[in-house]
């Protein structure tokens, strides 16, 4: 057992535990912070797949976390409603029929998204995924069905088969068997032909190519995978905040799903966990010693960028092995 | 000696009562204090904590947390205000959506929310809280009494407003009460900050008024590029527009100005008299409407504290209920659903020894509720 | 719909474009020399405003305001070179990207604890009050007018200094080799120091004269800085050219959608609904506008170097 896989396995099962403990001492919001972190890196285990396999950065994935919200909200509206939407389904306030649900959506959107921007490369690819992003936060924000800028509640959360998810203990086994899930298809892809021959096109596309692969459609995979990864967690974010807006589309979304990556350690496997753990401690922790928290968070970030490459992973389990 | 007699006769004078003040309350203050917001959040925090320094009532603890304006930052805020801090009231939040966002799961879990702002159509009506106060307004009061005014004055107006929840409720409340023409009806851009194009549109309409909702840095650089534009056509909106926060980065171009609001500065009571100058002598500026409105609301609490224990939820809401305060906007009491019965009034934009500032014209409205209070049968 | 109308309509829209033209003239040229993604540009823009509203505050003149608001963000600007941007030039875009949204973040509450939550005034000076008449009947604001000339005269002036100057020379240099330029003894250290400062000066420019129009306040940057993106992603990134045809067509195409849309919707839906779905549409537009154009052209309309 190397160095970086104690320190993952370490992680995960702090990650685990804290949640009971606290929950037996009574500190159920500590449950709730748990179980925000435990969310916020399965997205960013989702961006990782593009942007630290992949090298695709994605500006714009608060697209597909902000479909994976909607998605949770809408089904959940119209179950608690009872009005059809389209094809006379009636909703769904079942966790798993909503998960599929957000991944189709996501799915879809990325397709389409991918086709376009993956013929350019670099910036332009940043900024048009920006631009995707842009365009679906303008969308939510006029369309008035389902509370444009005011954003829709989720009264009751939605459930889960045998659980009972209005039990912060309960919700965050969800969310943590969800992420663990993630996690072993994000470790098995990286280490499949697929995965090496997407880092192949990251590191070297006319090699790729001169071994008779063409990088488009296993990128184009690449980035739907990731998509459909971040919608699951866009729908775990609405149960916990039993709320969705359009603010989770922001292009802020984007940067700070980017930053839970890079603050990890971009491309480690649990990079995203370690950086969303950091990102959410330090916000709280930041937010509730002075209002000026931006301020300290953003040279947090800097000083970590400029000093620390390979995020919190490489701090503690030093620098990536190649080969 | 002495001070243990004046806690004596203190004690005498206020009876009973203050044996139920004893009973701590724990409050949580959740509000916009960073981003381009955070002036109407500086404003409530103020007005509010205003309120209970006066009260001089040890026993009420705030606890005041920034929402940046991000409704998953308000929720997870609230959620830790509930389980961690215990409080047993919510108050503070500005905004329509980081509210709908928050209210709901606290009142679910048996809190209480008094809202020092938003007011949206949602929790007015069919989904009204018996825990869920609002010490503001309802949000379409203001846009209906400048709709009322407008029939009375002008025959065409073009309406505008930014396209979002509380801009569509806006016009649609505008439209309630004005019985003239329109114009056009123009929605614009969230955040928009350049309108040549809608001005040049006011410009070609022939309408003898313009009714515009832009509320904080919308609205600052509507008016200043209105004012360039050479456009004579007289502007009119709801208070939010022209109110004190916003009033010195529009400058000049803002005199003259009609709007409505529930409360002007000038407003002759004796509440408003001692509350105006001393906002000023702590913050040393003047009063916005939502320092007044967060005012009133810790006065609220304030006033059911000293009658009723928080921890008994209907007698202390049944003392919320009863709205007994000296509001400085005068008469105050609430409606069925929770929301304020209120005089609404004209106001002018004025310059008073070089500040700008709201000066009060007439009343548009006498004790006016909401068009939602009927279908809340909570 | 009146000619003076369109008139009117045309000249906001080339109003706005030589705006962003401003913003993205030094976001471009950043980029052509040094290969940097800069996401604090827009907070430069910032501090040229909060410079120009608090020297006019204090001075009472706006012409002094502005000579302080290009002073401010060039010197911002070659503080941040210095001290964090020079070390991102050898990193990957990922970096960049984060390092800078990170100097966004200190940037805007930074400015917060200076200046405080409430936005500032500042008024356009008195030479350049009022509208002037024009051709058709219209009325244009004079002050808009200024801004396109000044606009126009920067446009000039930089493509005077890139391609006559011997400053105009290294950078066209530094654009193609890296590692020539420094080989034939240019201190490329002090190049890109400049090229920094200057582009972070039209930022502050930009900042100083949309002040007067809009509110000064924390995050006036954001929204012009995603514009300004589009607009260089559209004209090709590193291309002064393409930034100034992508920002005329950008801000062209924004104010032309906001005002026609509805009004062609009008024609098959009712006002009111018109009104709502041609403002949803309109704020879409130039998205939609820019994502066609990458789909045709990934590079952008002149990509500046293959």
């Amino acid at each position: 057992m190397n160095r970086e896989t104690r320190v993952n396995l370490l992680l995960l099962v702090l990650l685990l535990a804290v949640p009971f403990v606290a929950d037996a001492l009574g500190q159920t919001f500590t449950v709730t912070l748990v179980t925000r972190i435990a969310i916020l890196a399965l997205a960013a285990v989702g961006l990782n797949i593009a942007l630290g396999l992949g090298g695709l950065v994605s500006f714009g994935h608060a697209a597909f976390f902000g479909i994976g919200g909607y998605a949770a909200g809408i089904l959940a509206s119209h179950a608690m409603s009872g009005e059809p939407m389209l094809f006379g389904f009636e909703g769904s306030a079942q966790m798993p029929v909503i998960w599929i649900v957000a991944m189709l959506a996501a799915g879809l959107v990325s397709l389409a998204i991918g086709v376009i921007s993956l013929r350019t490369s670099g910036v332009y690819f940043i900024m048009i995924t920006l631009a995707f992003a842009q365009m679906v936060y303008y969308f939510a924000i006029s369309w008035p069905a389902y509370g444009g800028e005011d954003g829709l509640s989720i009264t009751l959360r939605n459930g889960f088969p045998g659980l009972n998810t209005m039990r912060p203990t309960e919700f965050f086994l969800v969310c943590f068997g969800v992420l663990a899930v993630a996690l072993v298809l994000s470790a098995l892809l990286s280490a499949s032909r697929f995965g090496a021959a997407l880092q192949a096109a990251r590191q070297n596309e006319v090699r790729l190519a001169s071994i008779g692969i063409a990088p488009m459609p296993i990128r184009l995979t690449a980035f739907v995978l990731s998509a459909m990864i971040t919608a699951v967690a866009g729908a775990l974010y609405a149960d916990l905040n039993r709320f969705v807006s359009p603010s989770m589309l922001s292009w802020h979304m984007s940067g700070e799903l980017i930053v839970l990556v890079i603050l990890g350690g971009t491309g480690r496997l649990m990079g995203p966990v370690a950086g969303a753990a950091l990102f959410v401690l330090l916000e709280f922790w930041l937010g509730g010693i002075t209002e000026r928290w931006q301020f300290f968070l953003g040279l947090i970030l800097l000083v970590t960028v400029l000093f620390a490459r390979g995020g919190v992973i490489g701090l503690f389990a030093g620098k990536e092995r190649h080969g | 000696m002495k001070t243990f007699l004046k806690a004596a006769t203190l004690a005498l004078t206020l009876g009973a009562s203050s044996l139920a003040m004893a009973e701590p309350v724990k409050i949580g203050l959740i509000t916009t204090l960073s981003g381009g917001g955070a002036g109407l959040g500086v404003d409530t925090r103020d007005g509010f904590m205003l309120a209970i320094k006066q009260s001089g009532n040890k026993d009420i603890t705030v606890v005041t947390e920034d929402d940046a304006q991000k409704p998953e930052l308000a929720v997870q805020i609230a959620d830790k205000m509930i389980q961690s801090d215990k409080v047993d009231i919510l108050t503070g939040i500005v905004w329509s959506n980081l509210l709908m966002a928050v209210v709901p799961g606290a009142v679910a879990q048996g809190k209480i929310y008094v809202s020092t702002n938003a007011a949206p159509a949602a929790l007015a009506g069919e989904k009204c809280d018996p825990l869920y106060f609002n010490a503001a307004y309802q949000n379409d009061n203001l846009h209906e009494a400048m709709g009322e005014y407008a029939s009375k004055v002008y025959k065409k107006t073009f309406i505008m407003a930014p396209n979002y929840p509380a801009g569509k409720d806006s016009l649609t409340g505008f439209k309630r009460y004005y019985k003239g023409e329109l114009a056009s009806e123009v929605y614009t851009k969230v955040g928009q900050t350049d309108y040549a194009a809608e001005i040049a549109q006011i410009r070609a309409s022939g309408a003898d008024a313009a009714f515009v909702f832009l509320p904080g840095g919308m609205g600052i650089a509507f008016m200043k590029q209105y004012a360039q534009s050479g456009v004579k056509i007289p502007v009119i909106g709801p208070g939010f527009s022209f109110s004190q926060d916003v009033l010195p980065a529009i400058g000049d171009a803002a005199l003259g100005a009609k709007a409505s609001g529930q409360w002007a500065k000038d407003l002759d009571n004796a509440a408003n008299k001692k509350f105006v100058p001393a906002f000023q002598a702590e913050y040393g500026r003047l009063p916005s409407i939502y320092a007044v409105q967060a005012y009133d609301a810790a006065q609220l609490i304030l006033s059911a504290a000293s009658k009723a224990s928080v921890k008994d939820v209907k007698a202390f809401t049944a003392e919320l209920n009863k709205a007994d305060i000296q509001s400085p906007r005068g008469k105050f009491k609430f409606n069925t659903n929770r929301h304020p019965i209120q005089d609404i009034y004209l106001t002018e934009v004025v310059k008073e020894n070089g500040t700008l500032t709201n000066k009060i014209v007439e009343t548009i409205f006498t004790d006016h509720g909401d068009a939602y209070a009927k279908d809340c049968k909570k | 719909m009146t000619l003076a109308l369109v008139i009117e309509q045309v000249l906001n829209g080339v109003q706005l474009g030589v705006m962003l033209f401003l913003m993205a003239a030094g976001l471009t040229l950043i980029f052509g020399v040094m290969g940097l993604i800069n996401l604090a540009h827009g907070s430069l823009y910032m501090v040229g405003a909060f410079a120009c509203a608090s020297v006019a505050a204090l001075t009472g003149s706006f012409w002094l305001g502005l000579v302080a608001s290009l002073a401010a963000a060039a010197a911002a600007g070659a503080l941040i070179e210095i001290t964090v941007i020079r070390r991102l030039y050898q990193r990957d875009h990922l970096d960049q990207v984060l390092a800078t949204f990170a100097l966004i973040l200190i940037f805007s509450e930074g400015t917060r604890w200076l200046f405080g939550s409430f936005p500032l005034y500042l008024d356009i000076p008195p030479l350049l009050q009022g509208a002037v008449g024009l051709p058709g009947g219209a009325q244009y604001p004079l002050y808009r007018l200024a801004i396109i000339l000044a606009g126009a005269l920067v446009a000039f002036g930089l493509y005077a200094l890139i391609s006559r100057t011997r400053l105009g020379m290294r950078i066209r240099a530094g654009e193609s080799d890296r590692e020539m330029i420094a080989a034939l003894g240019v201190d490329i250290r002090t190049l890109y120091t400049l090229v920094f400062a200057l582009g972070a000066a039209l930022a502050g420019l930009a900042g100083a004269m949309v002040g007067a129009l809009q509110s000064v306040q924390v995050g006036m940057g954001e929204p012009v800085l995603i514009l300004a993106f589009v607009v260089i992603v559209i004209g090709g990134i590193g291309s002064i050219k393409g930034a100034l045809i992508g920002a005329l067509l950008v801000g062209s195409v924004d104010t032309l959608g906001r005002f026609l849309l509805p009004q062609l919707l009008a024609l098959v839906v009712p006002p009111d609904q018109a009104g709502l779905i041609g403002g949803a549409l309109a704020s879409m537009l130039i998205y939609i506008l820019m994502a066609i154009i990458l789909a045709v052209k990934p590079r952008g309309l002149f990509p500046a170097q293959a």
